[in-house]
Order: structure tokens, then C-alpha cells, then sequence
């Protein structure tokens, strides 16, 4: 029989935690949400012995236990609720050696709890080359739990962690809290009761008198409390306490070769001005890796993709269910792991940039421009990438605190022009503006792509700005942020989270999306009645006759008619008067719809309503043969005024479910989801409308 | 005087924390009265600007300095 111990990895930022949970318990770890917040929970499991299993739980980063954010109150929640499913038996506690005042202010609020508690020392080594040397033993004694000195990087240290990890019960006899936090102090005196730290935290947490009216005691005032003034007492208190402790054993040296190149470093990377060219250098080089290395894999998955697609069609009798595989299922997955690639190279960069400590640097330096937009220092980088793709930069959001800065990042990241977004506006570009010089050296259409781009991007920092307005703000915003030491990559991290990523991604976003394409499918290949039949006989004596090509043509006739005429072609008759203002015809309706699934079908379906092949648009026919249809009248369907109307929709519109998706799984709330639906394509139906009735 | 009037390479002590709130999330993060503040970096227009405390850099807003009462430390 097997038994399982419940274990809280917990930590100060930047100690090194996430490495450490990673050494643990290797690839056996699952995300996901904690329940209704949209804080990332990891747990993972790990052999202690061969009848202990331990699972570990890793907590948000905090500096105490003092809750301001969502992300700071997830540790007092689960370390205060005794029925929360991660309460844990017993603590793991990360500190930095090399940091380590700081560092055990937080360990000793939670010690305060009563909790077993062991302390990790990491970085043991960094600390001892900077001159740090630290008693154990002294320690230890001190704070009355057991301490171990690890390197998580290089897995020193693991083994007795382990074994400790499987034996250690006992709560240390100590406690650090100052009285004043300490108003339960009197009821508790009478019951002798070991816990008062965190009954205290619990009354003012909960604001429930009960505790108190049992003892016919009146309660402490909450607003001390909550004006921060207890919390701030027992804080320097705190401090008083661990400086004692630490100067009895803590033995500093002078470490000025680390400093100075820290120093230069800094002078450098934050500069006024080199400082900002580096960035955007380094912004260019994630950029070319998401537009250009990734496209090579991409397109690996998509003709992997179709060849499954066409092996099974081959091997599978004709019918409902070789169409639903091939046309729904394998082309819904093949849209979503198509995504891989470029999700991959963003979080690669991402996390070698926050693992080096340069993230926090790029902060520093935007934190004055965003912050005019509601946003922070660190809502900079998911904006940029969405220039390549939405979906990897929502969900890059994540280390954004505050959960405005993030919201509001959140909501505007969609109207960067995606990559998704430019065989769009290269089709319609190519419809509406002449391929002429200007200035001798511009491209006409060149600028109009670099108009599109720009437009996407003051219409996100606009949109930021309403955003900013019209939400509540939750309390005081700080921007109080470590700038953590330069640090080489762990590589072995960074691919571990690289992964991670990618399988939180298909697990979570790939099944909406997945489940989306399947019912698209089913509207474009299905009509109501028997009109596919109809169809079908109206061709069945001509199309087993004639030369090749003439049997090509009548199958692009059959599909297209189909289309036509299917529920997807009913919907986009049926919007026909909608969407009549903007100049579009029945034919655009489809696509529209169409396209919800992501915006690149667009061209496909563009493709199969003016007869060409679906799978491998030919641009310049495609193009011609658009600029040639024509209304009953006689005028060009896709004329100059339509053709803008097009492109700012296609700027505006969240045309792409497995944003949707990403913006559901990340905010939690089906509430913002359809906000961001509906702003988006409100605005994209008002830009058109104006556009289309001025240009026409 | 207050922390953001420091100019670079500049130290003072800290004497106050003024802003109740943004005082926790100081206190934390080490930054309590009698320490000892070196002005480290400013982006441009000083804001925000970063400190070193005990050997951490910490940046923090221009409006969140100006709410720490410090003594110069003459050199």
C-alpha cells in the first residue's frame, strides 16, 4: 500500500524554485489552473521510498505571506485552508544562500503556521564563491528545523532533501511573530494552542468574529489590518529577529569581481539609449525566428498533415466518416499543431531572457511608456509577440503581476497584426493598391502592409487606454520589482518549461479548437435537404467524361456549387444584409465565416468560391479572377472601397478561435472572452462600415 | 529628502516609509528604515529608478521613491 504525502514547494522569486520542483520530479508534473484564478498551479510527483509517493505542489513566488495580489494570495490560501486539496504536510522551503536575510522573513511567517518545515539552501555554491559562509548547524539550531544545501542546477544536495522529505514531522518550537500581529494572543493563552500565528491570519483573512464571540471576547479592529499597519509591525519585527540570527552565523565576505560585472552589465543593458537598441535587436532576432526559422517545421506539420489525410482517405472506404477524419479531425489538428513551432521559439526566448535576469531589465526600461496604457513594464513582450501570433503571446502574459496590467494585455494583444493576418492582406493589398514607386524607392503596396501593421498596433495601445479607463482599479498599482542577478541560462530548464508549454497548449487550447474546426467543417460540407444530392446527379453523367481537365473543372464546379450551397453558404446568404453596408456579397460572407477558424482561410475559401484548388492558392490567379467578378449590374465585386472595407476588417476582427481559446483558458471567464470577441468585432464592423461608405 | 532625489552612485539612509501600503511589499523586499540606499540606475526621465539594498537591485516608480524619506550619506 502505497501512501502519499502532500508537499509545498515555497519560495521568494528568483531563489531558484522552479529549477528545484524540476530536478524533483522530472517530467512527471501536470499544470494546470488552481480553480477560478488564472494563476498556474504545477504539481508533480516523486518516489521517496517504495511505499511513499510525495506530491508536489510549487507555489507561486512571494516575499511573504502578506496577500495583495491574486498570484501572492494563492500560498496563504492553501497553507491557511486546511481542506484545500494542496494543503500541504509539509513545507519544502527555497531560499537564495546568497540572499538569504531577505529570504527568511517568509520562513519564518511560515513556521509561524506550525507547519513541518525543511529549509533548502540553493545556490550554495554561488554563495561560497562570493565569499558567503553560513553555519548549518547554527542555523538549524536557530530556527529549529533542518537545513539542506543544494545546487538545483547541478542536483547537489537532492539526496538528502529526499530522505528528509520522507522522514521530517515535527513543526519547529520556535516562533517569530511580533505580539502585535498576535491580537488572538489572549484567547489563545487559555487553550495552550500551538497555532496563534495563523489564527490570527485567518480572522483577519476572513473577518469572521466567531473565533473571539466563543471566548465572549470582542474582536481586533480589521482595519489595522487591513491599512497594513499590523502587517508592517510584524514584518520589522520579523526583520529584528532574523538580523539577530543571521549575524551569529552568517559570515559576509567582499565579493567585488561579481559586483563589478554585474555593474557593467547593468551600465550596458539598461542604457538610455544602447540600452533600447538592444532590445530591439534582440526583439528582431525573436522575430525572425517566429516569421522564418519556424515556418520550415510549420510547414513539416502541415504536409504531414495532408499526407495522413490523403493516406486515410485512401485506406478508408468513401463516406461520412473518411470526410469527418480527414476534412474535420486531422485538419483541426493539423491547425492546431501547426502553432507548435512558433510557440516553441517564443517560449524558448522568453524563458532563456527571464532565467538570464534580462526580462526584468526590458521591465525597467518600457515600465514609463506602458504604464500611460494601464499596462506595465512587462506587458511589452507578449505585445510584441503578437505580431507573430496571439496564442503564445497570451500566454506569455503570465508574468505580468497585477491582474489589471494583465487583463488589459490580455485584451488588446489580438489587434497586433499576426502573422495569420498577412496572406490577407497581401491577396487584398494586391486587389486594391497598385504595385507602383513612390519616391522612386517606396512600394506602394510595401507602405500599405506597413499601414495595416501600424494601424493594428495604435489601435492595441488605444484599446489599452479604454480599456485602462473604463476598469475598476484594483487598489494602488506598484511597480516595486526585483532586478534579480545576471545569471547563465539552465538550459536544462529552459527545455523542460519549452515542453511544458507546448503540452499545456495542445492539452488545453487544442481541444476547443479542435472541437471548433470539427463544426466548421460540418457547416461547409453539409447543406439542408437533399441539395448535395441534387448536386451531385445534376454532374453524375458529365464528370466521368472528357479530358482531364475538363473533369477538373466540373469537380471545382460540384465543390463550388456545394459550397455554395451549404449551411455555410445559407449563413453567408443569410448575413448577406449585414454585411451588405460594407460592400461584401454573399461570397465574402462565407469566407467570413469561414475564417472565424482562423484568419489564413480566408484565401483558402477565396480560393474554392473562384475556382481554383483549395489546398495550394495560386495568388496572381486567384487575384485576377477576383478583380474579374462582377455584380448583376455590372459592377466589380471587389472594388477599391470593398477591398479597404476588407482589410480593415481583417485588421480588427478577432477572427481566430484559437485566440478565443487562449483567452478563455487564461482569463477563466467566458465573460472577457466574449468582451474581447465582440469589442473586436464591433470595431471591426464600424471601421468598415465608415470606410466603405466614404470610399464608395 | 527623498529617495528619488538621489543622484546616481549616491547612498543615503532610509528614514521613513510614507506610504502605508507600498510599505509592505518594501518591507519584504528588505527595503526598512536605518538601511542603507545606493541609487543604482534611472531610465529615462528617472522613472523609474533602481536601487541597491544589501546588496539586491530594486526598481521602483519615481512616485513610490518619492513617497521614502531618506538622510544623504555625505562622502
Amino acid at each position: 500500500m502505497t501512501e502519499k504525502i502532500k508537499i509545498a514547494l515555497i519560495g521568494n522569486p528568483n531563489t531558484g524554485k522552479t529549477s528545484l520542483f524540476n530536478a524533483l520530479t522530472g517530467l512527471r508534473q501536470k499544470t494546470g489552473n488552481f480553480p477560478g484564478i488564472t494563476i498556474e498551479k504545477k504539481t508533480g510527483y516523486i518516489d521517496l521510498n517504495k511505499n511513499l509517493i510525495a506530491e508536489i505542489t510549487d507555489l507561486p513566488g512571494t516575499y511573504s505571506l502578506f496577500a495583495r495580489t491574486a498570484d501572492e494570495a494563492i500560498p496563504l490560501e492553501i497553507l491557511l485552508n486546511d481542506n484545500h486539496p494542496q494543503h500541504p504536510e509539509l513545507v519544502v522551503y527555497i531560499a537564495d544562500a546568497t540572499n538569504l536575510k531577505r529570504n527568511l522573513i517568509l520562513l519564518t511567517q511560515i513556521i509561524d503556521l506550525k507547519f513541518p518545515v525543511i529549509l533548502v539552501l540553493n545556490m550554495i555554491d554561488q554563495a561560497e564563491a562570493q565569499g558567503v559562509k553560513i553555519d548549518l548547524a547554527k542555523l538549524e539550531e536557530n530556527l529549529g528545523i533542518p537545513v539542506v544545501a543544494t545546487n538545483a542546477r547541478k542536483k547537489t544536495g537532492l539526496p538528502k532533501l529526499l530522505s528528509l522529505m520522507a522522514t521530517h514531522q515535527k513543526p519547529s518550537t520556535l516562533s517569530f511573530f511580533g505580539k502585535h500581529l498576535n491580537e488572538v494572543e489572549h484567547i489563545q493563552a487559555e487553550t495552550h494552542s500551538p497555532v496563534r500565528f495563523k489564527d490570527a491570519l485567518h480572522y483577519y483573512k476572513s473577518k469572521n468574529k466567531t473565533l473571539f464571540q466563543k471566548y465572549g471576547q470582542e474582536a481586533p479592529d480589521i482595519a489595522d489590518y487591513d491599512s497594513g499597519v499590523l502587517q508592517r509591525e510584524d514584518l520589522l519585527y520579523r526583520h529584528k529577529k532574523t538580523k539577530a540570527i543571521l549575524d551569529e552565523i552568517i559570515h559576509k565576505g567582499t565579493l567585488m569581481g561579481f559586483k563589478k560585472r554585474q555593474d557593467r552589465l547593468d551600465k550596458i543593458l539598461t542604457h538610455k539609449f544602447w540600452g533600447y537598441v538592444i532590445f530591439l535587436a534582440i526583439l528582431f532576432l525573436i522575430f525572425q525566428s517566429i516569421f522564418d526559422w519556424a515556418a520550415y517545421p510549420m510547414k513539416l506539420i502541415e504536409n504531414t498533415f495532408s499526407w495522413l489525410a490523403n493516406s486515410a482517405r485512401a485506406v478508408l472506404p468513401p463516406g461520412i466518416l473518411s470526410h469527418l477524419i480527414c476534412d474535420g479531425i486531422l485538419a483541426g489538428l493539423s491547425g492546431v499543431l501547426v502553432f507548435i513551432p512558433q510557440i516553441a521559439f517564443l517560449f524558448f526566448f522568453i524563458t532563456v531572457l527571464e532565467d538570464t535576469g534580462y526580462l526584468a531589465r526590458v521591465a525597467f526600461l518600457m515600465d514609463r511608456i506602458m504604464r500611460k496604457f494601464g499596462m506595465n513594464g512587462k506587458s511589452v513582450v507578449p505585445l510584441i509577440s503578437g505580431t507573430a501570433c496571439a496564442v503564445p503571446a497570451i500566454l506569455a502574459t503570465r508574468s505580468i503581476e497585477g491582474y489589471k496590467a494583465r487583463l488589459i494585455t490580455i485584451m488588446v494583444t489580438p489587434l497586433m497584426s499576426c502573422s495569420a493576418r498577412l496572406p490577407v492582406f497581401i491577396l487584398l493589398i494586391g486587389i486594391a493598391i497598385p504595385s507602383k514607386m513612390v519616391f522612386g524607392l517606396l512600394n506602394m503596396q510595401g507602405l500599405a502592409l506597413m499601414a495595416m501593421y501600424l494601424l493594428g498596433f495604435f489601435a492595441a495601445l488605444g484599446g489599452a487606454m479604454v480599456f485602462n479607463a473604463v476598469l475598476k482599479p484594483n487598489k494602488k498599482q506598484y511597480f516595486i520589482l526585483e532586478l534579480p542577478v545576471y545569471r547563465f541560462p539552465n538550459w536544462r530548464n529552459i527545455v523542460h518549461t519549452v515542453i511544458k508549454k507546448v503540452q499545456t497548449f495542445i492539452s488545453q487550447a487544442g481541444k476547443i479548437i479542435v472541437a471548433i474546426s470539427i463544426v466548421l467543417w460540418f457547416l461547409a460540407s453539409y447543406g439542408p435537404g437533399n441539395r448535395f444530392e441534387n448536386i451531385d446527379k445534376k454532374y453524375a453523367s458529365s464528370i466521368n467524361y472528357g479530358s482531364p481537365e475538363q473533369k477538373k473543372a466540373i469537380e471545382i464546379q460540384v465543390r463550388t456549387e456545394k459550397l455554395e450551397n451549404s449551411y455555410a453558404g445559407e449563413a453567408g446568404k443569410l448575413i448577406e444584409p449585414i454585411i451588405r453596408p460594407l460592400g461584401y456579397d454573399w461570397k465574402i460572407g462565407i469566407a467570413i465565416i469561414t475564417s472565424f477558424a482562423a484568419r489564413e482561410v480566408f484565401v483558402g475559401t477565396m480560393s474554392t468560391l473562384y475556382g481554383l484548388e483549395g489546398q495550394d492558392p495560386n495568388f496572381s490567379q486567384l487575384k485576377t479572377n477576383m478583380q474579374k467578378a462582377k455584380y448583376a449590374n455590372g459592377a466589380s465585386v471587389y472594388s477599391f472601397a470593398t477591398a479597404i472595407s476588407l482589410l480593415l476588417f481583417y485588421v480588427f476582427a478577432m477572427q481566430c478561435m484559437s485566440t478565443l481559446a487562449v483567452t478563455y483558458r487564461e482569463t477563466m471567464s467566458w465573460k472577457w472572452t466574449m468582451i474581447q470577441l465582440f469589442y473586436m468585432s464591433g470595431l471591426a464592423y464600424i471601421a468598415s462600415l465608415i470606410a466603405y461608405q466614404l470610399l464608395k | 529628502m527623498y529617495l528619488d532625489e538621489l543622484k546616481l552612485g549616491q547612498s543615503a539612509v532610509i528614514e521613513e516609509l510614507c506610504d502605508q501600503l507600498a510599505a509592505i511589499k518594501l518591507l519584504e523586499m528588505g527595503c526598512l528604515p536605518g538601511e542603507e540606499v545606493l541609487m543604482k540606475l534611472k531610465a529615462p526621465f528617472n522613472d523609474p529608478i533602481a536601487i541597491e539594498i544589501d546588496g539586491n537591485l530594486i526598481s521602483l516608480r519615481k512616485a513610490e521613491a518619492r513617497r521614502i524619506r531618506v538622510k544623504l550619506i555625505a562622502k
